[in-house]
């Protein structure tokens, strides 16, 4: 899937934060990412997915040194990241953005969105000012809004303009690759097609790559090549979208699939309904992290003591000792 | 099963509820004539999005407006037969959580950080019955059992923190149940949620409604999570019920233009992968509700008639939508 050099190559990614101890008790540290590998080629997506606490908004702020790593290496564009020094890094940083999750607070309330989008231009001194005011104005074009705005306050627009808004901001200083932080999760349906279609013709557009980090599987379908499901710090099964949608291969994987919301009144009839919560990543469970969970027939103590790697599995790889004879649906009865 | 009446009358009659909020150039009606019924033992799913006045219309059932706002003269809303507009004081208080329950969509806010949550659920008990604090105690426990904790006696003494999203709204339930309601409203109760948890509590909710005969209004704005769980669906938008139906014929044939549009944007997991039709233009506020029918100016059908606001129409077995395109529906 890869042919040119990667854009960015993440090898054993680890975050772990050192948990507060009461009166100087020493407590493990939480493995927010526990090992976490990936590549994203020039204009592709990775879509990366999981519930709360699986790590994935830690993989995206770590991967672009929004916050520093416990471990591994990420490159970009070529480039060791996390061997920069602060200015060479800074110079990177042009390449790399983020969009957030909440509309409501990644944008200044005092600053009037015109002078948010132009900041990283003023920044990295892209431009002479008039040149800045008119590349603002066909920003704010680019991502459907009105270039006349540019005057106005965040207040004064809906939770999907303001979106719109971090996104032309992102986009100001030409990067090659952005992080999407659940950029969709907190707007309402309609306004959600508007954005996720945005994102999908900018991409087109510039040759963009996102890492694309979300909880809805039928989200992540629309804009994502290839999909990484996280639980609990690691990567349990990754591969094409199609392919992973269709054929998964990890029992998470089934049962994300499974409790998806599904507009269809047929819909599936045994839905797979994993007991207990997904589970902190302050005490991960010996073996594999799923085991306390899993509805897998096979499975056996190897589970409890032995923690399972990734490998190929049909057409993608799953982290999990019996991969190959996963129940798709519930067994009768 | 307790049926307490006949599945055929409604526990819960809503006519013509309108919301009035004070406003500078005159009142605005964020909920604007809005009607449906609850029957014992179903239930039915109030869909629509952000500002479409489904949240304020689940308050209005218990009275628990934000000041300013106001039910209009002219609203009706019968619980059994009785005038719940007409209620005051104890009379009114009775209602509240013995007859009506609620849950909302973040547990966290609604529970008390500093009371054990056996005792909150406990507590609720005892503000509708007359029992001895032990037999509360137990009557918690045995919620805590129904609503799905496999190990009740030792989770009632945990403290709201202590537990995770979807554990605190399963307590959030069981405080609901514990008045024993004859309805209960969920205003967006997996919102917050992730999904295998959001599975998990709305297979409690439907167990619950079969077991207890109880009414259940669920509000919402998935339209994936309505499906094989609300016997009925209606579709809210700019404080008006745009379509209603049977949640099978809604989704095998949804008719107004508005629900179509929802149905285009929503990203699926079955079926190819297609671009995203989204509904062009953004909702509208109660401040400016557009004249005549309140879809036009985003809808693609919009057509000469569209100037005049349009009553519901019957279209198909018990569907009916607020859409002049339906007017000779039923003379096909």
């Amino acid at each position: 899937m890869v042919s040119a050099e990667p854009v960015l190559r993440v090898v054993e990614l680890v975050k772990h934060y050192a948990a507060g101890g009461l009166l100087g008790r020493r407590q493990p540290p939480v493995r927010a990412v526990d090992g976490v590998s990936f590549e994203i080629g020039p204009g592709e997506t990775l879509g990366l997915v999981g519930e709360s606490g699986c790590g994935k908004s830690t993989v995206g702020r770590t991967v672009i040194r929004l916050q520093e790593p416990t471990a591994g290496k990420a490159f970009f564009e070529g480039t060791d990241l996390f061997a920069l020094d602060r200015r060479s890094l800074r110079r990177l940083r042009r390449r790399m953005q983020i969009i957030f999750q909440d509309p409501y607070s990644s944008l200044n309330p005092r600053m009037r969105i015109g002078d948010a989008v132009a900041e990283g231009i003023e920044i990295h001194r892209l431009a002479s000012r008039a040149e800045t005011r008119r590349r603002v104005a066909l920003l704010l074009e680019e991502v459907g809004l009105d270039p006349a705005y540019a005057g106005r306050y965040p207040h004064e627009f809906s939770g999907g303009q303001r979106q719109r808004v971090g996104i032309a901001r992102a986009l100001a200083v030409e990067p090659s690759f952005i992080v999407c932080d659940e950029p969709v999760s907190a707007l309402d349906v309609s306004v959600q097609a508007q954005v996720l279609n945005l994102l999908t013709e900018l991409q087109r557009r510039r040759g963009l790559s996102y890492l694309f980090i979300a909880h809805d599987l039928a989200v992540v379908r629309q804009v994502a090549h290839r999909v990484a499901v996280m639980y609990l710090g690691r990567i349990v099964e990754e591969g094409p979208t199609e392919a992973l949608l269709a054929s998964p291969s990890h029992p998470y994987t089934v049962a994300l699939l499974s409790a998806a919301p599904e507009p269809d009144p047929a819909g599936r009839k045994r839905r797979i309904v994993l007991p207990g919560d997904p589970p902190s990543p302050a005490a991960p469970p010996p073996g594999c992290p799923f085991h306390p969970r899993c509805f897998h027939p096979a499975k056996s103590d190897r589970c409890r003591t032995e923690l399972p790697l990734l490998r190929p599995v049909g057409a993608t790889r799953a982290a999990c000792h019996y991969a190959e004879t996963t129940p798709r649906t519930l067994a009768a009865g | 099963m307790t049926a307490r009446s006949s599945p055929e009358e409604p526990v819960l009659r809503v006519r013509n509820l309108r919301v009035a909020f004070p406003a500078p150039g005159g009142a605005v009606h964020p909920v604007d004539g809005v009607s449906f019924d609850l029957h014992r033992g179903r239930t039915l799913a109030l869909v629509g999005e952000s500002g479409c006045g489904k949240s304020l219309t689940s308050l209005s059932l218990l009275r628990l407006l934000p000041p300013p706002g106001r039910i209009e003269p002219g609203s009706e809303i019968r619980l059994d037969g009785v005038d719940v507009l007409a209620l005051e004081g104890e009379a009114l208080r009775a209602i509240r959580g013995r007859r009506i329950g609620m849950i909302f969509q973040d547990p966290m806010t609604s529970l008390n950080p500093v009371f054990r949550v056996g005792d909150q659920i406990a507590e609720g008990i005892l503000a509708h019955f007359k029992i001895p604090k032990r037999e509360a105690r137990e009557r918690a426990i045995a919620l805590l059992r129904e609503v799905g904790f496999p190990d009740p006696a030792r989770r009632a003494d945990a403290f709201p923190h202590q537990l995770s999203g979807g554990m605190r709204q399963r307590v959030m339930i069981a405080i609901a149940l514990a008045a024993e309601p004859d309805i209960l409203v969920a205003d967006e109760p997996t919102t917050a949620l992730d999904v295998t948890v959001q599975a998990q509590i709305l297979e409690v909710l439907d167990r619950l409604r079969a077991s207890r005969g109880m009414a259940v209004l669920l509000i919402t704005h998935d339209l994936g999570i309505v499906a094989g769980r609300a016997d009925r669906v209606a579709v809210m938008y700019a404080g008006q019920i745009v379509e209603e139906a049977p949640t099978a014929e809604l989704f095998a044939r949804p008719s107004h233009p508005y629900t179509q549009g929802l149905f285009a944007s929503i990203p699926r997991l079955d079926g190819p992968v297609r671009r995203l039709n989204p509904i062009p233009g953004t909702v509208p506020s109660p401040h400016a509700w557009p004249s005549g029918c309140r879809f036009r100016p985003r809808c693609p059908r919009a057509f000469e008639k569209s100037v005049l606001e349009p009553p519901l129409f019957t279209v198909g077995p018990d569907h009916r939508m607020r859409c002049w395109l339906g007017e000779h529906a039923g003379e096909q």
